[in-house]
Order: C-alpha cells, then sequence, then structure tokens
C-alpha cells in the first residue's frame, strides 16, 4: 500500500510539474498536430508537378500532342521551353528542373519504328523518386490521328538518367544527410549553450560584465562553426571512403557553402535558447525543427511533388537551400555561383535568426 | 588618483555618494519585493544590508546593478543612471551572486583568466593579475582544480577574487559568507576592509548580525522596506528600546508572563537566559519585569543591558509591525 502512494506521489509531481511548464506541454499537444497536419500533406509518394524543361526539335503535330498529353498527366510542370538537348542539360545541372523533355527532329519517323523510342527524358537520376516517375510516364501512348498504330515494342521515351547512372541510393541520400546531421548538431549546440549557462546561473555574471550582447552571440557561434566544419569532413570522409560519393564540384566551395549553413543553424539555435528556460525545452525545441528539416526540404521526397503551401513552409528553413547546394556542388558539378540564391536565402535567414537572437537576449534578468 | 580628477565628468564620478537610490521599488505581480527604498552609500565604505530571507536584498542589489529595471524609483550608481546607463557602469563594478556563477568545469585560473579577457584586463598584466589574486585569496593548492568541485569556501574566494579583479570602484556582495567557517569569515571580512581603505566602495548583503556589525554603515531591510539606516552603534544606541536581561530556571513560564504584558515588545530566549525589550517610555523596566515574575513566584535575576544589533532588528521590525496593525 505504501509503495502504491509513494508510485502515486511520483506520478502526481510529474504530471504537475508538467502543467507548469507551459513550453513543454504546449509542444505536447502542439508538435503531434502541427506536424501530423505538415507531413500528411507533404508526404506524398504521388508526385506531380516536377519542374521540366521541353525541347522540341520536331515541331510536328505529333510532337506537339505528345507534350500536350504529357502536360496533362501533371506530372511534369514545363518550366522552360529550349531549343537544344545541350540546354536542358544546363538547366538540370543547375537545378532549375528535374526532367526534359527531348523530342529529336526525326520524331514522327521514330515513332513509327517499333524498335526505337520515339524521345528522350532526361532525368535527375539522383533522385530516386523522380526516376520512377520518369519510369512510369515513358509509356505514354502515341496519338496518331488517322490509323490506329500497332503496339510499339519500345517505350515512347528512353529515360536517361543523369548524375548516378548507377543509381545508388547512397549517392542520393549522402548530401541531404550531410544537412540534417549539421541541423541537429548544430542547433542543439548553441541552444544547450546558452541555456546551461543561464541553468547554472552563469549568466547573471557574464550579463554583469561589459561583454555585449553582440560579442557574446558571435563569441558563442564562431567556435562551433568550426566543429560543424570538422563534421562535414568527417561525413564526407565517409563518405568518400565507404560509399563513394563523389565531389563533383569544388570542395572549397562545398565547404564555403557549409560554413554560411552551418551559421544559419547556430543562429536558430541561439534564438531557440532565448525562447526556451531548460535544457529539456531546447531539446525539444530543436526536434521540433529538426523533423520538417528533413521531411519537407526535399531530402526524402521531391520538394516539387509537395503542395504549394508546404514548399513556401520549406523554402524557410534552411535544409532546404543547402540540399539543393549540396546535391548541386556534389552530384551535378554546379558552381556557387550557379546556385547563389540558394547561398543568399541562407545568409538572409542567418542575419534574421541572430538579429533576432540579439534583440531577444536581453542583458537583464526581467 | 584623485589629483587627477579634473575633468567635469570625474567630477561628478567623484561624489560623495557611489549609491543614490530614491523611492527604489520592484513588485513581481502582487508581491512587492522592494518597497521605496532610498540608500545613500558614502565611497570607500562598507555598507551592509542586512534583513531575512526575502527581505529584498538580492532584488535590491540586482536593480543597482541594472539587471532588474525597477517598477518604480530612480538610481544613481557611480554617477550613472540605472538601468539606462548600466552598460557604461558595468566595467565599474565588481558583483557576487548570490549562487556561485562561475564556471564549474572550468579550473580556478581558466575561470579567472576568462574574466580578465572579459573585462580587457590588458594582456600584459593578466598572467600577473591572476597569479596575485590566487596568492592574496589563497587559492593556489586550488589552481588547477574545477571550480565545481571545490567546497563552498573556496568557491566564495574565487567569486570575490574575480569580483575584484577588474579592480572596480564598487563591490556588490550578495551573501559572499553564507558557506563560509567563522575563521575564515574573519579573512574575508579583513579583506573587504583593505579593498574598502584602497578606495572601493562597498555594498555587502547579509543575515550575520556579527558581520552587519562589522559594516560602517548599516540599512536593516524588513519586507522589501527599509525600516533603519546609520552606523551599527548609532543605531543600537537609538533603539528607543530597554534591553533587559533575565535569568530564570523556569523561562517557559517567564516568557509566557512577560509576553502578556502590553508594554513589552519582545521575548528572545538565549539558552537560559531571556531578553526582552520594553520601550524607554516605560521609566523603570527593571521593576515592571521583577514585579511581574515575583507575582508569578517565578524566581529570577534580571539586569539591564545595552542593546545588540539583533536587539536593534528586533526592535525595528516590531516597531514597524505595530504601526501597521495600528493602521
Ligand atoms: N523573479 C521573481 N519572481 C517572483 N518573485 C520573486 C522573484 N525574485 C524574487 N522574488 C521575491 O521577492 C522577495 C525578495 O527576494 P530576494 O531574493 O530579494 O530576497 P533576499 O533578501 O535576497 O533573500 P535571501 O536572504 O533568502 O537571499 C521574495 O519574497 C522573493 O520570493
Ligand atoms: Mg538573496
Amino acid at each position: 500500500m505504501r509503495s502504491a502512494s509513494r508510485l502515486f506521489a511520483v506520478m502526481r509531481k510529474e504530471l504537475l510539474q508538467l502543467k507548469r511548464d507551459r513550453l513543454t506541454f504546449a509542444m505536447i499537444v502542439g508538435i503531434p498536430v502541427m506536424q501530423m497536419l505538415l507531413f500528411g500533406f507533404a508526404i506524398n509518394t504521388d508526385v506531380r508537378h516536377l519542374a521540366a524543361a521541353v525541347a522540341n526539335q520536331s515541331g510536328t503535330h505529333l510532337s506537339r500532342q505528345l507534350v500536350a498529353d504529357l502536360r496533362e498527366t501533371q506530372v511534369v510542370d514545363i518550366r522552360y521551353v529550349v531549343e537544344t538537348p545541350e540546354e536542358i542539360e544546363e538547366l538540370l545541372r543547375n537545378g532549375s528542373i528535374s526532367i526534359g523533355i527531348y523530342l529529336p527532329p526525326d520524331f514522327d519517323r521514330r515513332s513509327l519504328d517499333k524498335r526505337r523510342s520515339a524521345a528522350q527524358l532526361l532525368v535527375d537520376g539522383a533522385d530516386p523518386t523522380i526516376l520512377g516517375v520518369a519510369n512510369q510516364v515513358r509509356n505514354i501512348p502515341l496519338k496518331f490521328d488517322t490509323i490506329a498504330a500497332e503496339p510499339k515494342k519500345a517505350a515512347t521515351f528512353e529515360v536517361r538518367p543523369y548524375f548516378n547512372p548507377e543509381k545508388r541510393s547512397a549517392v542520393f541520400v549522402i548530401p541531404g544527410l550531410i544537412g540534417m546531421i549539421l541541423t541537429l548538431t548544430m542547433m542543439l549546440f548553441t541552444a544547450v549553450a546558452v541555456v546551461r549557462e543561464r541553468e547554472h546561473g552563469n549568466l547573471e555574471l557574464l550579463i554583469n560584465t561589459p561583454v555585449s550582447t553582440t560579442q557574446l552571440m558571435i563569441g558563442k557561434v564562431v567556435p562551433y562553426i568550426l566543429i560543424g566544419l570538422v563534421q562535414l569532413a568527417l561525413i564526407l570522409t565517409v563518405g568518400d571512403l565507404l560509399f563513394s560519393v563523389p565531389i563533383r564540384g569544388s570542395v572549397l566551395e562545398l565547404y564555403g557553402a557549409a560554413s554560411v549553413f552551418i551559421a544559419a543553424n547556430l543562429a536558430l539555435g541561439l534564438f531557440v535558447s532565448t525562447v526556451v528556460r531548460t535544457q529539456f525545452q531546447a531539446i525539444q525545441m530543436t526536434i521540433f525543427f529538426l523533423m520538417p528539416s528533413i521531411l519537407i526540404t526535399g531530402f526524402v521526397f521531391p520538394f516539387d511533388g509537395m503542395p504549394r503551401i508546404i514548399q513556401y513552409i520549406g523554402e524557410v528553413l534552411p535544409n532546404t537551400h543547402f540540399i539543393r547546394l549540396t546535391r548541386g556542388i556534389m552530384l551535378r558539378d554546379a558552381s556557387l555561383f550557379e546556385l547563389r540564391e540558394e547561398l543568399l536565402a541562407l545568409a538572409i535567414f542567418t542575419v534574421i535568426a541572430m538579429t533576432a537572437a540579439v534583440l531577444r537576449f536581453s542583458k537583464r534578468l526581467d | 588618483m584623485k589629483f587627477y580628477c579634473c575633468s567635469v565628468k570625474a567630477v561628478n564620478e567623484q561624489s560623495e555618494f557611489a549609491i543614490n537610490a530614491s523611492g527604489l521599488t520592484k513588485r513581481f505581480g502582487d508581491l512587492t519585493a522592494v518597497d521605496h527604498l532610498d540608500l545613500n552609500v558614502p565611497r570607500s565604505l562598507v555598507y551592509g544590508f542586512l534583513g531575512p530571507n526575502g527581505s529584498g536584498k538580492t532584488t535590491a542589489i540586482r536593480m543597482l546593478c541594472g539587471l532588474l529595471t525597477p517598477t518604480e524609483g530612480t538610481a544613481q550608481v557611480l554617477g550613472h543612471q540605472v538601468p539606462g546607463d548600466a552598460n557604461k557602469l558595468k566595467p565599474k563594478i565588481g558583483y557576487m551572486t548570490q549562487k556561485f556563477s562561475l564556471y564549474g568545469d572550468l579550473t580556478v585560473q581558466e575561470n579567472l583568466e576568462f574574466i580578465a579577457d572579459i573585462y580587457s584586463y590588458p594582456r600584459s598584466d593578466r598572467r600577473s593579475r591572476v597569479n596575485d589574486l590566487i596568492d592574496r585569496y589563497d587559492l593556489e593548492a586550488q589552481r588547477k582544480q574545477f571550480a565545481g568541485t571545490m567546497s563552498g569556501g573556496q568557491k566564495q574566494r574565487l567569486a570575490l577574487a574575480s569580483a575584484v579583479l577588474n579592480r572596480p570602484q564598487l563591490l556588490l556582495l550578495d551573501e559572499p559568507t553564507s558557506a563560509v567557517d567563522p575563521s575564515s569569515r574573519r579573512d574575508f571580512w579583513e579583506k573587504l576592509f583593505a579593498l574598502a581603505d584602497a578606495g572601493t566602495t562597498i555594498l555587502v548583503s547579509t543575515h550575520y548580525m556579527d558581520e552587519a556589525e562589522r559594516c560602517h554603515r548599516l540599512a536593516i531591510l524588513d519586507h522589501g522596506r527599509k525600516v533603519a539606516d546609520g552606523p551599527p552603534s548609532e543605531l543600537q544606541a537609538s533603539t528607543g528600546m530597554s534591553v533587559v536581561q533575565i535569568e530564570t530556571r523556569n523561562t517557559f513560564a517567564a516568557q509566557t508572563e512577560l509576553k502578556a504584558l502590553a508594554d513589552v515588545r519582545s521575548v528572545t530566549q538565549l539558552g537560559i537566559k531571556l531578553r526582552v525589550l520594553i520601550p524607554e517610555s516605560v521609566s523603570d523596566p527593571l521593576e515592571l519585569v521583577n514585579g511581574v515574575l515575583s507575582a508569578a513566584g517565578l524566581d529570577a535575576k534580571s539586569s539591564l543591558v545595552s542593546a545588540s544589533l539583533e536587539d536593534v532588528f528586533v526592535a525595528v521590525t516590531e516597531q514597524k509591525r505595530r504601526l501597521e496593525a495600528a493602521a
């Protein structure tokens, strides 16, 4: 009997504390609801609206009909109309599109040929989902006006995967994994670093010294940038040794992009530390940001395939831009200059988060 | 130093008082933690804040260094308005928090070096300053020890060393000796007096009467209000109370009898002795006491003694309460 009352005492105390911890309480309710809404809509294996470009060198009625049919499926969203397959390759490489549709000059003649495909789909093969989508639409039937054509043996489209011809998943996963690992560790480091000082009472002493808020914040961030870069070096080394993940672009640019991304996460961590009161809350908040950073950034599901509103939310997350940067630099040999918009987005995020953290951080106790 | 003070600003800073506060008030919701505190702390003195738990000592000190925004009232500290001008004030003050606030996972030496750098202490002198402090505050044996593993008294010596590192003009010490044994406490106070002699103003909060007695001046706080202010000896001389000390075998019965008297303000037991506070308006307090006790058939020896600081403390807090009850 006594043991039961002690058990109840512990349970009651636990619930009482939980009730007082308003932020945690809000997260207990808020996290499942928000994440369910977010991911329920976002996680959509029925991928549509992939950014595409078309190069129709044939220009015949039949070829135009095929492009219209493709558009009809809503699987692709034709954003560019270009002249040559080289232009498609360029758009693929700089990340503007994930699928290119190439109809050669002899398209009509090829479409009558039973053994050959009439046209090509040039696909960003680094993403298996996109590759899967391409494989689905490759058999789209041709619509002849006059006679019903005999069934072709070859598919309408030949699928040409770029950047990951061996279709190895490591090649696709690891560039995104870098962002996930860095998000987790960098945010946690700074969020906890400040809250720990508050919990230990160090902050009361520190804010009573001439050290300024900006010095305190930047001083907390810079060492972790170095730690983040060391982590990156480790990931890349393991990626290379164990999984042969290529770095086709500039290694230096990769580290440069990572530095800005790390700064963005550290700034976010600092901001979190000004909102939360305990280390426990800091960890919860970090996970709260980590989940969408994995699921709606294009890491697991193609970004273009998500509903518009989820995409807008995704654009706010640093990892979305960093994944585009790492995939671009590592797999497609894209240059930072080509990817400058992503870098700019990260820089803006960093400045905003840092400013918010500095403004919110008070050199007072009340 | 005073030689070179010729600019207007410097003269201003060298005003007679290190701290001027008037009407300083802090409320937390319904609770008034500090209630219209007027405070004038002269320079180069050790000024004490005496008060029981929750009387508002920490809150007042935090307002004075700009950590808390006063709900009402103003304060000038070393010529700077707080909290508005707190940033200019910070390099000139040393603050020792009630709770140990240095880094437990850094060694004594690392902590002091960190503080030196935070205050931009000249790098060339840093090492000698740190060594000097380690020596002066008797931390040589702990130099390489993690601060978190030190004993309470050692931690407090380190905290004081770091508070004085930048040679502040004003030291705010919040219960600096709460974990210090009596003999170390004496050493600690000798260090405080040495600092005051060298020109540092020291505001120190305490619960201990013996410490309060050492201060040059003293403010007694009770429920956020200042109930007395002055040099300890003056406070003792002007309680407005006579103190009767009674020795008796039957302390319990004697207390009951005495407390029933309207003129008895308080009865405190110290072993087999009782200390009784009676207003000076009662012309012969001894007779009053003896009369009551012999009427009750109690055998007691009573004598008039001079007021201790504790008597002062009891008297002033008691007085406030009576005034309130009357109002
Ligand atoms: N942040 C706060 N929120 C609410 N009440 C507070 C807060 N800080 C202090 N108080 C209250 O203000 C009153 C004064 O507290 P303060 O810490 O100043 O007392 P103190 O004299 O330093 O006590 P002690 O001797 O125990 O250190 C107390 O009743 C305390 O509960
Ligand atoms: Mg206190």
